[in-house]
Order: structure tokens, then sequence, then C-alpha cells
């Protein structure tokens, strides 16, 4: 029988997975960028789950909200690294140093 | 052993073997491939879950559009990606560190995790038993959450019109048409009549 915390290992091992992406790349910024991407489906897997097991649709509902933040957050990333590279011809992030921050 | 076991523990496996190699993989092009492989299999948890409306789309949405667009990225820059994957062992212990704090974490929250008492009474949408889940799910979003659902929308607008704000390129090398200068154009200047005497030029 599978139960609600069979579907929160896998969201949590694949969270963590996200994390670890985020240390092993950090100077390609389109992995970490798909990384991000993975946490983010790691959190969806969590909402659907919790709606079904416990009968309530609005997880559901949230899952969909967190859909379209993930997709906006993607193009927005995505826009600003062509446009960049444009600039820059690099993506490596320790390059991204023209605000001195 | 039913059917629902055996198809959970392949859509689980499936969808960490992708995550995983998604971050491991030394080719970009590889690594969207996995990514694809680790959302079309959480569709399938999804499905398992009786969401179907959302696993749809997941595949819709992030496999259709978001993992294409980071194919289309990946393969646009030309970039040496074999130099950016090169100090990935650097990093291995520490990320490796990281992953089996967070993991027992985890670990630790959801073993003396249980449901608070009452947290039946306090849902905010019952599922409902007599309609399927695309049509709960419609009523719902279109009912208690439209005003949510309209914001949705006009992120996704904000984030199309700043896409296309940051990437767009005016050239000014070639020629391109200016509506505004030929709809303001006079007839009168752009065109006389000359009467030529037979004989003579202008």
């Amino acid at each position: 029988m599978i139960t609600l915390e069979h579907y929160l290992t896998v969201a949590a091992v694949l969270f963590v997975i996200g994390i670890f992406g985020l240390f092993l790349n950090r100077k390609n910024v389109i992995i970490l960028l798909m990384s991000i991407e993975l946490m983010l489906l790691s959190v969806n897997i969590n909402l659907v789950a919790f709606s079904s097991f416990m009968n309530d649709l609005v997880g559901q509902v949230f899952t969909l909200f967190v859909l379209t933040v993930a997709a906006a957050e993607a193009a927005i990333g995505l826009a600003i690294l062509v446009s960049f590279f444009r600039n820059r011809g690099t993506i490596a992030v320790e390059d991204v140093n023209v605000m001195k921050g | 052993m039913g059917a629902e076991v055996v198809a959970f523990y392949l859509f689980a496996l499936s969808t960490i073997t992708g995550g995983l190699f998604t971050v491991l993989s030394r080719n970009p092009v590889h690594s969207v491939l996995w990514l694809i492989l680790s959302f079309l299999s959480s569709a399938g948890l999804f499905i398992l879950l009786g969401a179907e409306f959302v696993a749809m789309l997941l595949i819709i949405v992030y496999v259709g559009a978001v993992a294409v667009l980071f194919l289309f990225v990946v393969m646009m820059l030309d970039v040496d990606f074999a130099s950016l994957k090169a100090e990935m062992a650097q990093y291995l212990p520490l990320g490796l560190l990281i992953v089996v704090v967070l993991l027992m974490e985890l670990a630790m929250g959801l073993a003396v995790w249980v449901p608070a008492d009452g947290a039946e009474a306090v849902r905010a949408a019952p599922t409902p038993t007599d309609l399927h889940n695309t049509a709960a799910l419609g009523l719902l979003l279109y009912d208690q959450y439209f005003l949510l659902f309209q914001l949705a929308g006009l992120i996704l607008l904000v984030a199309m019109i700043g896409a296309i704000v940051l990437t767009i390129r005016h050239r000014k090398d070639i020629k391109r048409q200016d509506i505004l200068a030929q709809i303001y154009r006079d007839p009168d200047k752009s065109m006389s009549l000359k009467n030529v005497k037979p004989g003579q030029g202008l």
C-alpha cells in the first residue's frame, strides 16, 4: 500500500537533489535554473500528495500557481541569460560582476 | 503487489533518476532531456494521486514549454560547457555534506510527523466525490480563487513582456518597414503630374 509518506520521501529526495545541483554546478547558470525547477517540482509533488491524501482540492490549486511562477521564472531567467551572454560572451557565474556587488 | 504499487515505484525511481542525472550529466542537452524524464514521471505520480489535470498541465507547461525553452537556450548559446564542468569534483564533498545533513533533517521531520487533530475539519475545499478532477478544480478555480487566477495570468503577461524586452535587439544595419512614415506620407508631395511637351525633355 502506497502511503503519503512514500510520496513525501520522493519529494524530499528530489528537493535535496535540486540543492545538490546548486552546489555541484556553481558555474553553469543553466543547470542552476534546472535545479531550481527540480526543487519547485518536488514542492508540487508535496502539494498534490497532501491534497490527494487529505481530500482537499486547494493543494492542487496551489500547484497551478507554483507552476505559473515556475514558468515565469524560467522565462525571465533564460531571457536574462541570453542578454547577458550577448553582452559578455560567457555565462559563468563568477564572471557576473558588472555591478561589483 | 498491485499494479498501483509497481507503477508508483517505477515513476518514483525514474523521477529521482532523472533529477540526479539532470544535475550530474556533463552535457547540458542531456541534462534537459533528463529533466524532461523527471517531469514526465512526476506527471505519472500525479495521475496515481488522482490529480489528472495537474498531471496534464505538467506535461504541457513543463515539458512542452519550459523544457523546450531550456533546450533552445542551451543550443543557442555557444558556450564551452566542458570548462564549466571542470571544477565539479571540487565542490562534490561540500555538496554531499549538505545533502546528507538536509536528508537527515527531512527524515527526522518526516518520522515524527502526524496529521493534526481535526485537520479534516478545517479543509478549505473538500474534494467532491461526484465530480471528476478537472471539473472540480475548475469550479474551485473560477469561483473561490478567481482573483488569484487572474493574478497568475498577469504574472505570465509580465514575464512575457519582460522576456521580450530583455532579448529584443534593434539592428541598425537592416531596413525595416516604418508604418507611421507610410501613413503620414502626403500624397500631394509624393506624386506630381507633369505635362511633357512632345520633343522636349523635362
